[in-house]
């Protein structure tokens, strides 16, 4: 075994066919889309250099900062109930069911293995309000808060609430899983200890089991982060980015400048902004984690 | 040693890798090269002519039915000819076309792209000039003469496109709940805003929206500057000569935000899609409906209208006081068009091409009730009285208007369509919605 790594040329060949395709497939489209941000135009009408013109404009542009502002605030959001509701119902799962937490497990898992247009579906239903009341405002109506029966998903606001719970719903599960994961790896020892010296309930997990957990927890929050900042069909199948641009995340402002307006360069401008942006993000949150966890 | 080991120890020589690199390259390329996109003409190996439709309906509806029951006919005299649909649902029509004329893989017939679009590819050589080819295969005159000036204002005075539809717009309305509130169809614009006023009062939601699809909002903008401003108004705009946001563009935009301000098109409307839309005022939910033509299909269907057909009655966009517009410039548009791609076309496809222009009119008005820009030869004996209604006033046209979008760019308009809804809310002021549109001009 030793021998066939050392051989160079065994490497290469074994590495070979999955390294061409990786490059064809991810590297030489991304390098294609940063030279397309010099240029402007699409494939009809062809494409003309106009240097750093599409970077001065985006940063003029009052829709690149509004989808900006509104990726960063899902992001935010969105990563703090995902994990943080994931953690509660960890440690629901260790301390308060213990062995019979299989099923609970399964059936909160659940919704992430739905079709996303599917979840979407339900939930535009579910706070429906036109030609006849979903189940939010049928509700109200029922306890007579005639008042607040509104359009959910026609307002920027409200619409922006019925994406985050719809995304929270849906992954909360996974991450209660994987931080399960984490919380289970803790040697019972330390705990039964703890218990000993007097720590219960929240003091027993503000200063012995989050400690211990801080590596997958830091883990859960990059992952989360990171598929947060690039959502794009939860938005896409529930409120197409509507009304008006007040739901727009950058990923889906990218696409509709460059696939829906024809505009490539300036769509491969906002992916690169993107890009940046998230490996901004990743690089923080790793500077934070060596910090607490080194 | 086992055998992995026996081919391990023996480090692979130059000789030997070169060889098993060198294969490795050529099948992946091969494969690589098998995976390319074929580029049929479009005629069937007998020489018939293979048809095929690049469109946003399905098979057994709309034109795809039309076209493929005349194919049928035609294949009786031609045999082996065939007609096939290639969906492509409306928000994937623009990518799907750019990235088909990108390969050169455009089918002989697709919906058309927005003006901006289809300049460049009959640039490209991708779109067939209707008009001349018409006229060298002697069925000019089977085009209706409003569908093709219509058409010629739409795409920059080209004729590139095909009238297998021809609407008019204008407000439909629940005969049973005017005449119930003695309410008659307004004459001017403050008679319409009236009308609401009393609607609304009694609990009634005065007109039917989809926010989500913009247009029906946009359109109402659109012809109030019609109406105050003339049939020019959009084309000074092109031109350069005005801008969205000057004072009378801004005057209509406001009209519209106050009826949604009033609540007028009910709360949902931000939320509210095309066919729902037309089913709240199909069942009787509404009173009043802005809509095209083309809907007499769901007007005409018992399953789906519940308030009745000879309970909906017309009245065309009404005048603004004070304006220099009239009620018989009437909105007209030829649905979604289809276009040619000279590329693909011959003198089969014309043989084809002529056959069809010559009873496009019949047949789709016999399997479909539906209004077109061809001339009908052998008109029915009986037609229902929604079409006879829509065929009357195309007569009357005394001149066609477009819509607010309709030489606008690809961007401006997503920007006018999308942004709509925040107007019809309230939640974007009428200037900044003329700003948006104009700024992405």
């Amino acid at each position: 075994m030793e021998t066939m790594l050392r051989d160079r040329r065994a490497a290469l060949l074994l590495v070979g066919p999955a390294l061409l395709i990786y490059s064809l497939i991810v590297l030489v489209p991304v390098v294609w889309s940063l030279v397309y941000t010099l240029f402007e135009g699409n494939v009809l009408s062809g494409f003309q250099f106009v240097g750093f013109q599409n970077y001065t404009l985006l940063v003029r542009d009052p829709s690149f900062w509004q989808a900006f502002a509104f990726t960063l605030k899902y992001a935010v959001v969105v990563t703090i109930g995902q994990v943080g509701i994931g953690l509660l119902l960890s440690l629901l799962y260790v301390f308060y069911l213990g062995k019979a937490s299989g099923l609970i497990r399964t059936l909160i898992f659940f919704p992430l293995v739905l079709p996303t247009v599917a979840v979407a579906q339900l939930f535009s239903k579910i706070f429906e309000i036109a030609p006849q009341y979903g189940l939010v405002n049928s509700l109200l109506q029922g306890v007579h808060l005639d008042g607040a029966i509104q359009p959910w998903l026609g307002q920027g606001g409200t619409a922006f609430w019925v994406i985050v719970i719809m995304d929270i719903w849906r992954a909360m599960g996974f991450y209660a899983v994987l931080l399960f994961a984490g919380l289970v790896e803790i040697p019972g020892d330390i705990i039964e200890g703890a218990r000993v010296d007097g720590a219960t309930g929240w003091r027993l997990v503000r200063y012995i089991v989050l400690p211990l957990m801080t590596p997958i927890l830091f883990s859960s929050l990059i992952f989360s982060v990171n598929g947060t900042l690039k959502v794009f069909d939860s938005v896409l199948a529930l409120t197409g980015g509507g009304p008006g641009q007040t739901t727009t995340p950058l990923t889906l402002s990218m696409f509709n400048t460059a696939f829906s307006n024809g505009q490539y360069g300036y769509g491969s401008t906002i992916a690169t902004a993107l890009a940046i942006m998230c490996l901004l993000v990743t690089l923080l949150i790793f500077r934070s984690a060596r910090r607490d966890v080194a | 040693m086992s055998f992995i080991e026996e081919i391990v120890s023996e480090r692979l020589n130059r000789r030997q890798f070169v060889k098993v690199a060198g294969g490795a390259t050529i099948s992946l390329a091969a494969f690589l090269a098998g995976c390319g996109s074929s580029t049929g003409g479009s005629t069937n190996s007998n020489g018939s002519a293979a048809i095929e439709f690049l469109s946003v309906q399905q098979e057994g509806t709309g034109w795809p039915l039309v076209l493929s029951t005349i194919t049928d006919q035609y294949a009786k005299t031609h045999p082996g000819t065939t007609f096939k649909v290639n969906f492509a649902g409306q928000t994937q029509l623009y990518q799907k076309i750019q990235l088909l004329a990108g390969q050169g893989a455009l089918p002989i017939l697709y919906n058309s792209p927005p003006a901006d679009l289809m300049a460049q590819l009959v640039k490209n050589g991708e779109g067939l000039d209707i008009e001349s080819t018409f006229q060298q295969l002697g069925v000019f005159e089977e085009l209706q003469p409003v569908a093709a000036t219509l058409l010629k204002k739409v795409f920059n005075g080209q004729l590139v496109a095909l009238p297998f539809e021809l609407n008019i717009e204008g407000f439909w309305y629940n005969k049973q709940i005017f005449t119930q509130n003695s309410l008659q169809p307004p004459d001017t614009w403050d008679a319409l805003v009236q009308i609401a006023g009393t609607l609304h009062q009694k609990g009634i939601q005065p007109f039917s929206a989809s926010g989500t699809q913009g247009w029906p909002i946009t359109r109402l903008v659109g012809n109030y500057l019609f109406r105050k401003l003339g049939p020019g108004a959009l084309e000074s705009v092109k031109s350069g000569q005005a801008k969205l946001t000057d004072a009378p563009y801004v005057e209509a935009a406001q009209a519209v935000a106050n009826l949604g301000k009033q609540g007028y098109f009910g709360k949902g409307v931000a939320t509210i899609a095309y066919d729902p839309a037309v089913d709240v005022f199909l069942q009787g939910k509404a009173a009043m409906f802005y809509m095209g033509s083309w809907e007499l299909r769901d007007f005409n269907n018992p399953a789906r209208n519940k308030i009745g057909a000879d309970n909906i009655g017309f009245f065309p966009f009404p005048n603004v006081t004070g304006g220099t517009g009239s009620s018989t410039q009437t909105p007209m548009n030829a649905g979604q068009p289809t276009s040619m791609n000279k590329q693909k076309y011959n003198a089969t496809v014309g043989q084809w091409l002529a056959y069809m222009a010559k009873n496009y009119g019949d047949v789709a008005l016999q399997k479909e009730g539906a209004v077109t820009g061809f001339v009908v030869h052998n008109p029915p004996a009986n037609l229902d009285a929604l079409t006879s209604l829509v065929e009357n006033q195309i007569k009357q046209v005394s001149e066609p208007v477009l819509w607010f979008e309709a030489q606008f760019s690809t961007k401006a308009t997503n920007i006018s369509q999308q942004d709509a809804a925040l107007l019809a809310t309230g939640a974007m002021s009428p200037n900044d919605f003329m700003v948006a549109v104009q700024q992405a001009f």
